[in-house]
């Protein structure tokens, strides 16, 4: 019998399978992971220590950039904690605006993570599906905003804008024949809810074609069932949230235990998983997205046949309209002092949690009274998950780390922050 | 739902009675402190007490005390101070510049806080304990890996940024900050600027550390406002003016 000497590989923190800046240490016996050790915070910005040192509204846009692709549900959580410390009212129409596009950042997110972890478990196609249907929802993101990404949209006191009546259009180029322009044209005649209503109506139909390609593939089966298995205890004392606690078999989402916004009108399931491995899962975060677009569909009903003001007329938080800026000297000076100062939160803490597409999201809010956060601290759901790595990989081979790291939905801008 | 917050605090009052040195219950959460020699001993009844069932631990985070409270500009009082004076006088958090050294305002023992968030899955509550490190100069706290897994990494990371050490923890490393990082970036008297930058240093082949060169500068003080001007409920500004008379 030959001797075979323990030895330890170094993964990442630059390969394409480390979704970001992942480290791993591994000790491998052969082909078999002893031990994982990940080495995390290359991206460490410090976002929770920069806002100690901003007034409160300049902190949104550093929101987006913590999971980066589920950008406006940061925003949600962050806002919601200020919002709760100040006691302030918001409009209905920017509860159900917020709930929409919470729900859209749930399909993009999931999009995002069935497309990375079908590629790193060796199907090349999907990426390209999901990538595709992201655009559609990256352009509702653009409408509304003006950036596809970092959006900034959610603002105390309701959203920054109202819905657009127009869809932004392609143009004739060099590059894009009219005929071209025209196609593409085609669901973009009418207003945002009309796109976003075209979407819902399509997005069914592309979850069948994902569903095609995986769910009875036997190839995606091999390489996900039966790999990191989570007992539901486990889950909780590793911290899980979100799909990966649903994907052990516990029912839970705090949509429908501590609702928020208006999820307690909305119309939805919460699927839940029965092993508690890297294939159910999938199945529960697929599901999600057949729920999410059913949400979506809802608000777009109703937004439809309620048009109102989205945005707080409390002017010592929300900024007043333009019209009565250059009008009005009372709407002047709220808006000098809300860009110049801010405005004051009252002493207190607050803990405010939403049920993001990655698990709990949530911000521990201390205010000492001032117009800058005493300590703000994120709690990003993927820091927890990938903290279970050592267990979840010891005792499967190396190609598994691959697929543990794609169910675990990693985003290293929540995790380093 | 703040009925059932105000029935779990009148619950914890009963089990843990004196342990608990303050119970407070405000924005509908139940805050709890408890000195850090009884923390394993709640942290485990919590846990198992079926009356309460936190079986996770949500989160856990430093927090340093030691400026709570200051501002950079007095709002109050008439000043010879304007807006811009305000910002260049004494060195405060977001303008500390290296060597600068800052005054700590809380009273000492109740400078670093680890700050623990529970949930009971079984009765769909949270609760939130604060447990102050009796020693300012080697804060020092139990840690709770052994009642909740996943305190291992939340741990370490308070560890790494307000150096709050955590006896008996299995491997209490940085987790968050550079390899070789000197002193804990979080806590209040730590430029926020940094210390240190780095570069490639063409010369020497290699990466070099030196002292910052850019400038600590806030461009907005921080400032109090007394009057309640946030306030809407009419209510809470009645009584908010009556506690003064």
């Amino acid at each position: 019998m030959p001797e075979i000497k323990n030895y330890t590989l170094n993964f990442g923190p630059q390969h394409p399978a480390a979704h970001g800046v992942l480290r791993l240490v591994l000790e491998m016996d052969g082909e078999v992971i002893e031990r994982a050790d990940p080495h995390i915070g290359l991206l460490h910005r410090g976002t929770e220590k920069l806002a100690e040192t901003k007034p409160y509204n300049q902190t949104i846009g550093y929101m987006d950039r913590l999971d980066y692709v589920s950008m406006m549900c940061n925003e949600h959580g962050y806002v919601l904690a200020i919002e709760k410390l100040l006691g302030i009212d918001i409009p209905e129409r920017a509860r159900y605006i917020r709930v929409m596009f919470d729900e859209i950042t749930r399909i993009l997110n999931h999009l995002m993570w069935i497309g990375t972890h079908a590629l790193d478990v060796g199907a090349m196609t999907m990426f390209l599906y999901a990538f595709r249907e992201r655009e559609d929802l990256l352009d509702i993101y653009e409408a509304v905003s003006g950036a596809r990404m970092h959006a900034t949209y959610y603002r105390p006191g309701g959203v920054a804008r109202d819905l657009p009546a127009s869809m932004p259009q392609y143009l004739e180029s060099r590059w894009r024949s009219k005929k071209d322009a025209e196609r593409l044209n085609q669901n973009r005649q009418g207003s945002l809810l009309d796109f976003t209503d075209d979407f819902v109506r399509r997005f069914p139909g592309y979850l069948d074609e994902y569903e095609t390609l995986l769910t009875d593939n036997r190839i995606w089966k091999q390489r996900t069932v039966g790999i990191g298995v989570v007992s539901p205890e486990r889950a909780y004392q590793l911290g899980f949230t979100g799909p990966m606690l649903r994907g052990s078999g516990v029912e839970w989402d705090l949509r429908k235990k501590q609702p928020y916004e208006v999820y307690e009108r909305m119309d939805f399931d919460v699927p839940v998983g029965t092993n508690g491995d890297c294939y159910d899962r999938y199945l529960v975060r697929m599901e999600e997205m057949r729920q999410s677009n059913r949400i979506v569909k809802q608000c777009i009903d109703w937004l439809r046949a309620n048009p109102g003001i989205v945005i707080s007329e409390n002017h010592k938080v929300a900024p007043p309209r333009r019209e009565e800026l250059k009008a009005d000297m009372e709407g002047l000076i709220h808006h000098f002092k809300l860009f110049t100062e801010g405005y004051t939160l009252p002493e207190g803490e607050v803990y405010t949690a939403i049920e993001h597409p990655k698990g709990e999201f949530a911000c521990y809010l201390i205010s000492d009274g001032a117009n800058k956060p005493y300590r703000l601290k994120v709690r990003a759901p993927g820091f927890a998950h990938l903290s279970s790595m050592n267990e979840m990989a010891q005792g499967h081979m190396l190609a598994d780390v691959v697929a543990i790291i794609g169910t675990q939905d990693i985003v290293f801008g929540e995790i380093d922050r | 739902m703040s009925n059932r917050r105000q029935q779990m605090a009148d619950t914890l009052r009963a089990e843990f009675g004196d342990k608990l040195e303050t119970l407070v219950v405000a924005y509908d959460e139940v805050t709890a402190e408890i000195a850090a020699d009884n923390l394993l001993e709640v942290a485990t009844a919590l846990r198992d007490n079926a009356a309460f069932q936190f079986q996770q631990l949500v989160d856990l985070c430093g927090v340093d005390y030691s400026q709570y409270g200051r501002v950079e500009w007095q709002t109050e009082d008439a000043s010879r101070a304007g807006f811009s004076r305000g910002v260049d006088d004494v060195a405060t958090m977001g303008r500390l510049q290296f060597g600068d050294e800052l005054e700590s305002l809380a009273v000492r023992g109740r400078r670093f806080a680890a700050v623990y968030h529970l949930i009971s899955y079984a009765h769909n509550l949270r609760l939130r304990l604060r447990v102050f490190a009796p020693d300012d100069d080697f804060p020092m706290v139990p840690t709770v890996t052994a009642v909740w897994a996943s305190a291992d990494w939340y741990e370490r990371e308070a560890f790494d940024l307000f150096g709050i050490l955590f006896s008996g923890h299995p491997d209490l490393r940085r987790i968050l900050t550079d390899y070789g990082f000197v002193g804990h970036p979080f806590r209040k008297d730590f430029p926020l600027v940094g210390n240190v930058e780095m570069r490639y240093d063409p010369e020497r082949a290699r990466v070099v550390y030196e002292p910052v060169t850019i400038e600590a500068r806030v461009l907005v003080p921080r400032v109090k406002r007394e009057d309640h001007r946030y306030l809407v409920d009419e209510a809470a500004i009645d009584k908010a003016s009556e506690a003064q008379d």
